[in-house]
């Protein structure tokens, strides 16, 4: 039976970790060189998890990567803005009568030069996470995108996204004021804009909500996150009347970095600290900052112009079919 | 053909000929039935101009998705159609256009790569001969069987939307019973005009979804075209037999400008 969630698959792991630290607590208050064999069994406790955490993130199949892209404790977009940018100045308005905290954005500094930050955001607490509406946009959240990229278009500062959304808001209200619309108006502008903009899939890439700020020169993902066309359970609910079968769902999908990057649907798959990025969080957003301003110095190299027609041909090309002959003999009749 | 068949909406028995010559809306209700596609080019289109394109693509199971073969293997016996929309071009009145129809019999009208692509080729047409483009959709949403190339047609054709608008082409959407998900929250809600039928059903979330996420009261016509309409999302609801005039006068009058008046 697989686990249904990130916490309850990495269990073993963590009371591993519990009991290590409370052998720890123990050794501490005798004092050191008192119980040289509880100091011994620390080390090798460590070696095993050292090994578990190995084994459990090196083989991570498609229902356990939806599971740690889940994850609670996996780093947010605020998480990775904070490490990787310097001074960013949150701007909120959508100025159409709504405010929306699931989509973050404002300028910061990487390194030497402004650019333009955008990215879902998710909450960890019960308020947070009410508060973050789980990281599921509403049409304000994609109006204030569509218009700090606007603000990015005039004032010529590149834009980077992080995608981490299980969907777009599926809510009444959302659904009144044009979720859709604004969706699609998210990634109407994203075709026009003329300066280099990259995305970064940081945990889920949920459907139309992710696709929503995602339409970028690069596209990288976390080796651990997933991108997907709906939630793996809505998909067994769909097919299958059985949303208890999501695991299947999740490797019928294809939904993970690695399957993504075969697709051609994203340029790159960052590596993950062992463990995945929640353990070593700093470790992971250097990583991601180190392939933004890589991927940055090759876009710089290019005109406005052709920064906007390559992100064009990029998405052009999306897709796998078949091209028949009844094509080809209907075009050399014509 | 049945001599007689019975109403979905209102369930009283219809006349079959009288019932498609009334261009398949119910005389009595005004339920408008779901078209086929080529029931849709046939009463919109001046007769004979549908040279139809794109007819050799077909999907190649990306994914090898459990089933998926079998299905598109039926959807193509059942309905004779390569995938959920035909393409090509036609004239309206005399005016040419490059117009994609959506087939909501061919597994819900979803789109996957097949789909996505002659939806791009669509406006890449009109681009090509400077010409209008109607599309007229009729979709679930994104197919999930094509995963994640799926969710990547939504770019790929707001994209071509993009290049649309730039050379400054008419381009219409009619939203014919259902327009969902996937695609109406890509190329269908960036027309320049956007039309809707008669109670079609129009939404992002399956509405049970949306109706789970909400505590609030939900409107009775939620979800229709009406719903969309007093939202804004929608510019006019035309019953069936307006669509041709009303598309007509449309693409006249959106192409007809001069620069200085």
């Amino acid at each position: 039976m697989a686990a249904k969630s990130w916490k309850e698959w990495e269990k073993p792991l963590l009371d591993l970790e519990d009991g290590i630290a409370k052998l720890r607590e123990q050794v501490a208050r005798m004092g050191k060189g008192e119980r040289p064999d509880l100091e011994r069994q620390i080390v090798e406790y460590e070696k095993t998890r050292d090994n578990y955490l190995e084994v459990m993130y090196s083989r991570l199949g498609p229902w356990e990567k939806v599971l740690v892209a889940r994850a609670e404790r996996r780093p947010y977009t605020l998480d990775y803005v904070g490490q990787i940018f310097r001074g960013f100045l949150e701007l909120e308005g959508d100025r159409r009568g709504n405010a929306d905290p699931a989509i973050v954005g404002g300028p910061a500094m990487l390194d030497d030069s402004p650019v333009m930050v955008l990215g879902h955001q998710k909450g960890r607490t019960v308020q947070e996470r009410a508060f973050r509406n789980f990281g599921m946009a509403k049409p304000e959240g994609y109006r204030k995108a569509v218009r700090l990229m606007d603000l990015a278009e005039r004032f010529r500062l590149p834009v980077i996204t992080f995608v981490d959304t299980p969907a777009a808001d599926p809510g009444v209200e959302s659904e009144s004021r044009g979720i859709s619309e604004a969706i699609a108006a998210s990634m109407l502008k994203m075709f026009e804009l003329t300066v280099p903009v990259i995305s970064v899939v940081i945990g889920e890439g949920g459907s139309g909500g992710a696709i929503g700020i995602a339409c970028a020169n690069r596209v990288l993902m976390q080796e651990h996150s997933i991108y997907s066309v709906i939630p793996p359970e809505g998909c067994a609910a769909i097919l299958w009347r059985k949303p208890e079968m999501g695991p299947q769902a999740a490797a019928a999908l294809r939904l993970t970095a690695q399957n993504a990057l075969e697709f051609g649907v994203v340029d790159e798959v960052l590596p993950e600290p062992k463990g995945g990025a929640h353990r070593e969080p700093g470790e992971a957003a250097e990583t991601v900052k180190n392939a933004i301003v890589r991927h940055l110095s090759e876009l710089r190299n290019k005109k406005p112009e052709e920064l906007k027609s390559d992100r064009h041909e990029k998405f052009r090309k999306m897709g796998v079919f078949a091209e028949g002959a009844a094509q080809v003999a209907q075009e050399l009749e014509t | 053909m049945e001599a007689f068949l019975q109403c979905a909406g209102c369930k009283k028995i219809l006349f079959a000929l009288e019932f498609e010559q009334s261009f398949r809306v119910c005389p009595h209700c005004g339920h408008h039935h779901r078209l086929t596609a080529a029931q849709r080019v046939e009463i919109t289109f001046d007769p004979g101009s549908f040279d139809e394109r794109d007819t050799g693509l077909s999907s190649s199971n990306p994914l090898r998705f459990p089933e998926y073969q079998e299905k598109l293997e039926s959807a193509v016996e059942r309905t004779g159609l390569g995938d959920s929309v035909v393409s090509g071009f036609a004239t309206l009145d005399g005016v040419p256009v490059s117009t994609a129809v959506a087939d909501f019999a061919f597994m819900g009208g979803s789109m996957g790569s097949v789909t996505g692509e002659k939806i791009a080729r669509t406006f890449e047409r009109a681009v090509e001969i400077n010409c209008p483009v109607i599309v007229f959709c009729a979709s679930g949403g994104a197919r999930m069987q094509e995963g994640l190339l799926s969710l990547m047609q939504m770019a790929k054709t707001t994209a071509l939307v993009e290049r649309t608008r730039s050379m400054r082409l008419p381009y219409i959407a009619v939203f014919t019973d259902p327009t969902m998900a996937g695609v109406l929250a890509s190329f269908a809600s960036v027309a320049d005009v956007i039309l809707a039928e008669p109670k079609a059903l129009v939404g992002f979330a399956g509405a049970r979804v949306s109706k789970q996420a909400q505590v609030a009261r939900v409107p009775d016509d939620f979800q229709t075209a009406e719903f969309c309409r007093r939202s804004g999302m929608v510019d006019r609801i035309v019953p069936r037999r307006e669509l041709r005039p009303t598309l007509a006068s449309l693409v006249k009058m959106l192409s007809g400008g001069r620069d200085g008046g």
